[in-house]
């Protein structure tokens, strides 16, 4: 299925600031699309450059088949929720979902009928005669997207849709956020920095750092199968060792003493590194097979332990185990396995 | 910190108190305007009854409401040129032209806008000696930077998100401005042209280099009798000058407190 | 309309605008220095020499600036008016920096209301305020009649007409211009730092010393610059408060231009004026501009 919008290799500058570099990325048609990474790591940008806030240096924007790269925001049918939501303080609620209406020509009965349906849609119905400062923060996030659902754009641009909320209230809120673009079958694309809120909401997650896709993969992915150290350091704790292909195609890390299988060809005498979660390592009383080591440092976490084992060779493994057999003591010997299958090999 | 509270005491009775003293004489009767022999509105009823004041106050205000707002909409252009269109070529001459008039003495604009007006009458014969109009551009000469300034100051901040947002919601550059600009602005034109007004009615250094001999403004014959000696008529012309100046600032900041009360409402 | 024939046109406004009433009459303020005082209308010579009409030279002369360094009156003007200016400046800000310390520190919901008492006498009229202290300051005055009264002085103090008197007024009349950016500073200034400073073992006054008064040098730098430039060039205060022994050069201008009616020596004196002004106006632009800069 051809793409809603299109971002194709684009380029944008500020001064000797490269904000976004050559970057190119498809959402599809119902597709929720976050873009996740630090702060000026050029997402932002790159939504105000899909919004026409921003006119890219070079490459170019597609909406459909339509070449928008040079289009002003207010001729591109797709709408951006901001982060400060951007409510017009001197507009009530409905004239604020209103307004967008408006300037598409819709007049009278049904300028009316299509805002109450947008302020029903995110359960507002009673306080469109309301200020925006007489709403709550959760109340005043609700406006700003009732204000671009109302418009019934292809793509909806959502710049850090929970940063201004408590957290409880996030949680609920993402929920809503899906149910409602499950039934309005409209694009998402969520700038965001908090990587749990990407991986509950998008369908597919570009990691971005220094204006450039580290790799654009759905969740699991990700977290699984990360593509390089900076994505898999993005999504949780990580022990990453580096070792040398030997002749047999294992690879022998040298700092832990041990020799591990892994998948992919590689040269001999080649430098490869290998990620281990920490959930996905066993740590059992000493005896049997595997990575023997004394535990140097715990951290009790609820509903798992973090425990560092330093293994006889000097390197620290650090290994997240749940709290349900007999919790292991502080300079307690043990050892360490784990399946094949969770080793990764990341390129360097 | 004690200390700075008794000289802001201290500071606030050194402005006030010769204003006082002012209101108290302009109703004495005796025409000697230390000694207190008594309470009169002699003196103004003689105010109303100068044909010169009353002429050189009707100048004064027609001067001031033109010039007020021909200066907001420069200051306003202005004001909006800095807030957002970010860097352009000789952004920092216009800042400096912008802002020099906010210190420049007032003989200089005086002299040199006097210059200007000669100038243009010897080369195109325009506003031969001089009169209302020249005021006008003058006084707005330097009034129009204390509206920029104001502008400036309400436009720059997160306000430019509602533009972006109306924007992104279909409104063309126009509206974007008619909609959502002009009325972000308001309290800062109005403001701003309330400042350029009291401003231009205060004047009397660059007036009296500017005007011609059939447009005396209010201050200038204020400052004339103020030389020829005291008269308690100008007691009285100083205490309604301020009472209005009180009245109209009273005014204002009902309008300010009531909208600060809908503000605090907010969560 | 594009975006960039619409942004030429919301910029021509303040450009002409400021070419009109800024850079072409400071240019004819330097044209006619050099020009020679003539009883013509207007009344000083022209520029260009001509010959039935044809230009066949200039005619400009440095006389009016010999004039001024060969008599002391006007080197003894400048440096009376920078004096007086700065005198009064320091005054202000003695005055001025507690006052806007207490605004800064009251109640918030009390900070608008002693702004607004500070700035009220700035939007009552100037010539009304110098006024007020004309009657109160004279001989037959109230300080001195009741001064007279208590038995205090058997003859009236001469106050009026003294470059103290100047240095009053214009205290006076410029204060809120001093309070007004201190204050803007030291609002702003963040209260955990004084406690920090406190709780590193800083007494309140070393404290002040070493975190609040560095924090508000700008706005110091900036209320100072509104004082003493346009004092410099003030015209009426000691007109009305100074006496004869008073020189100050905004006074000289003005005899000049309306009582001798010599145009290009006024010129000239103002021109010599904006010369001694140059460095703190360019000082308070950028001030200015960093202010602008940072919101």
């Amino acid at each position: 299925m051809a793409p809603v919008l299109r971002i194709d290799a684009v380029t944008k500058r500020f001064g000797a600031v490269v904000a976004v570099d050559d970057v190119s990325i498809d959402i599809g048609a119902n597709e929720c699309v976050a873009l996740l990474g630090a702060s000026g790591c050029g997402k932002t940008t790159l939504l105000r450059i899909m919004a026409g806030l921003e006119q890219p240096d070079s490459g170019r924007v597609f909406i459909g088949d339509d070449d928008v790269t040079a289009a002003p925001p207010y001729a591109r049918p797709v709408n951006m929720m901001f982060q400060s939501y951007a409510l017009f303080p001197h507009m009530t609620v409905h004239e604020n979902v209103a307004f967008g209406l408006k300037q598409d020509g819709i007049k009278g009965a049904e300028l009316t009928v299509r805002a109450d349906e947008a302020l029903k849609a995110v359960e507002l119905g009673d306080l469109g005669a309301r200020k925006p400062h007489q709403l709550s923060g959760g109340q005043r996030q609700r406006v700003a997207l009732a204000r671009c659902i109302a418009k019934r754009p292809r793509v909806l641009l959502l710049d850090e849709p929970m940063a201004a909320l408590d957290k409880h209230l996030r949680e609920r809120t993402q929920l809503e956020l899906l149910a409602l673009r499950k039934r309005l079958g409209i694009s998402f694309v969520v700038v965001t920095h908090d990587q749990g809120e990407a991986m509950a909401m998008a369908d597919r997650v570009a990691v971005m750092e220094n204006g450039r896709i580290l790799q654009l993969a759905p969740p699991r992915d990700l977290y699984e199968r990360p593509a390089n150290i900076q994505v898999a350091r993005f999504f949780g704790d990580i022990n990453v060792w580096n070792g040398v292909a030997r002749s047999d195609g294992a690879v022998e890390i040298a700092h832990l003493g041990i020799t591990v299988a892994v998948d992919g060809k590689h040269v001999p005498g080649e430098s490869v590194a290998v990620a281990l979660r920490p959930e996905r390592i066993a740590v059992a009383p000493v005896g049997g097979p595997g990575l023997r080591g004394r535990i140097e440092d715990l951290v009790y976490l609820g509903s798992g332990t973090t425990y560092f084992v330093r293994t006889p060779l000097g390197g620290v493994v650090r290994v997240l185990a749940p709290n349900t057999g007999t919790p292991f003591a502080h300079g307690e010997s043990v050892t360490l396995t784990w399946p094949a299958a969770a080793l990764m090999v990341l390129a360097p | 910190m004690k200390p700075a509270r008794s000289v802001l005491i201290a500071g606030l009775i050194f402005l006030y108190l010769p204003l006082l003293v002012v209101l108290i004489y302009s109703f004495n009767a005796s025409r000697l305007v230390t000694v207190w022999t008594g309470f009169s509105t002699t003196w103004y009823g003689e105010l109303f009854a100068d044909r010169q004041i009353l002429a050189a106050a009707g100048n004064s205000l027609i001067v001031a409401v033109l010039s007020a707002s021909l200066a907001t909409v420069i200051g306003t252009s202005a004001g909006l040129a800095f807030a957002r269109f970010g860097s352009f070529r000789g952004r920092a001459l216009l800042t400096g032209a912008m802002a020099a008039p906010l210190v420049l003495p007032e003989v200089i604009a005086g002299i040199s806008l006097l210059l200007l007006f000669v100038a243009l009458e010897q080369t195109f014969d325009w506003m031969p000696g001089r009169g209302l109009t020249t005021l006008v551009i003058a006084h707005a000469s330097f009034t129009m930077s204390y509206v920029a300034v104001i502008v400036q100051a309400r436009l720059s901040g997160t306000d430019r998100d509602l533009e972006e947002a109306a924007a992104d919601l279909g409104a063309k550059p126009f509206t974007v401005f008619r909609a959502i600009t002009l009325p972000m602005l308001r309290p800062a034109l109005v403001s701003g042209w309330l400042l350029a007004f009291i401003l231009s009615l205060d004047d009397l250094v660059i007036s009296s280099f500017v005007a011609g001999p059939q447009s005396t403004t209010l201050p200038m014959v204020v400052f004339s009798s103020i030389r020829l000696g005291v008269s308690p008529k100008i007691n009285a012309l100083a205490t309604i000058l301020i009472v209005i100046t009180l009245a109209a600032l009273a005014a204002a900041a009902w309008i300010g407190l009531s909208r600060q009360k809908r503000r605090a409402l907010q969560p | 309309m594009t975006s960039a024939v619409r942004r030429r046109f919301v910029l021509a406004i303040p450009w002409l605008w400021v070419t009109l009433v800024l850079f072409a009459p400071l240019l004819l303020v330097l044209k006619i220095s050099f020009a020679t005082a003539q009883i013509s209308v207007p009344p000083y010579s022209e520029f260009f020499a001509r010959t039935d009409g044809v230009i066949v030279g200039i005619q400009a002369t440095l006389a009016n600036y010999a004039l001024m360094f060969s008599d002391a009156l006007y080197v003894k003007a400048y440096l009376g008016s920078v004096k007086i200016a700065a005198i009064s400046t320091v005054i202000a800000l003695l005055l001025g920096y507690p006052m806007a310390y207490a605004i800064a520190r009251a109640r918030p919901e009390r900070r608008g209301l002693l702004l607004v008492l500070v700035m009220l006498p700035f939007w009552t009229s100037f010539l009304v305020r110098i006024y007020a202290w004309q009657t109160l300051l004279r001989p037959t005055g109230l300080i001195n009649s009741a001064l007279e009264t208590l038995g205090l002085i058997d003859a009236p103090l001469r106050m009026l007409n003294t470059p103290g008197a100047v240095c009053l007024g214009i205290v006076y009349a410029y204060l809120p211009f001093m309070v007004l950016p201190l204050y803007a500073r030291l609002e702003k200034l963040d209260p955990a730092l004084l406690e920090a400073a406190a709780d590193l073992g800083a007494k309140p006054w070393r404290a002040f010393l070493s975190v609040t008064l560095p924090l508000s040098l700008p706005g110091v730098l900036a209320g100072c610059l509104l004082v003493f430039i346009p004092a410099v060039g003030e015209y009426v205060i000691p007109e009305l408060m100074g006496g004869p022994d008073t020189l100050m050069i905004g006074k000289i201008l003005w005899t000049e231009f309306f009582n001798n009616r010599d145009w290009p020596l006024a010129s000239a004196v103002t021109v010599i004026l904006l010369i001694v002004l140059v460095a703190p106006i360019m000082l308070f632009q950028a001030v200015q501009a960093r202010a602008s800069r940072s919101p």
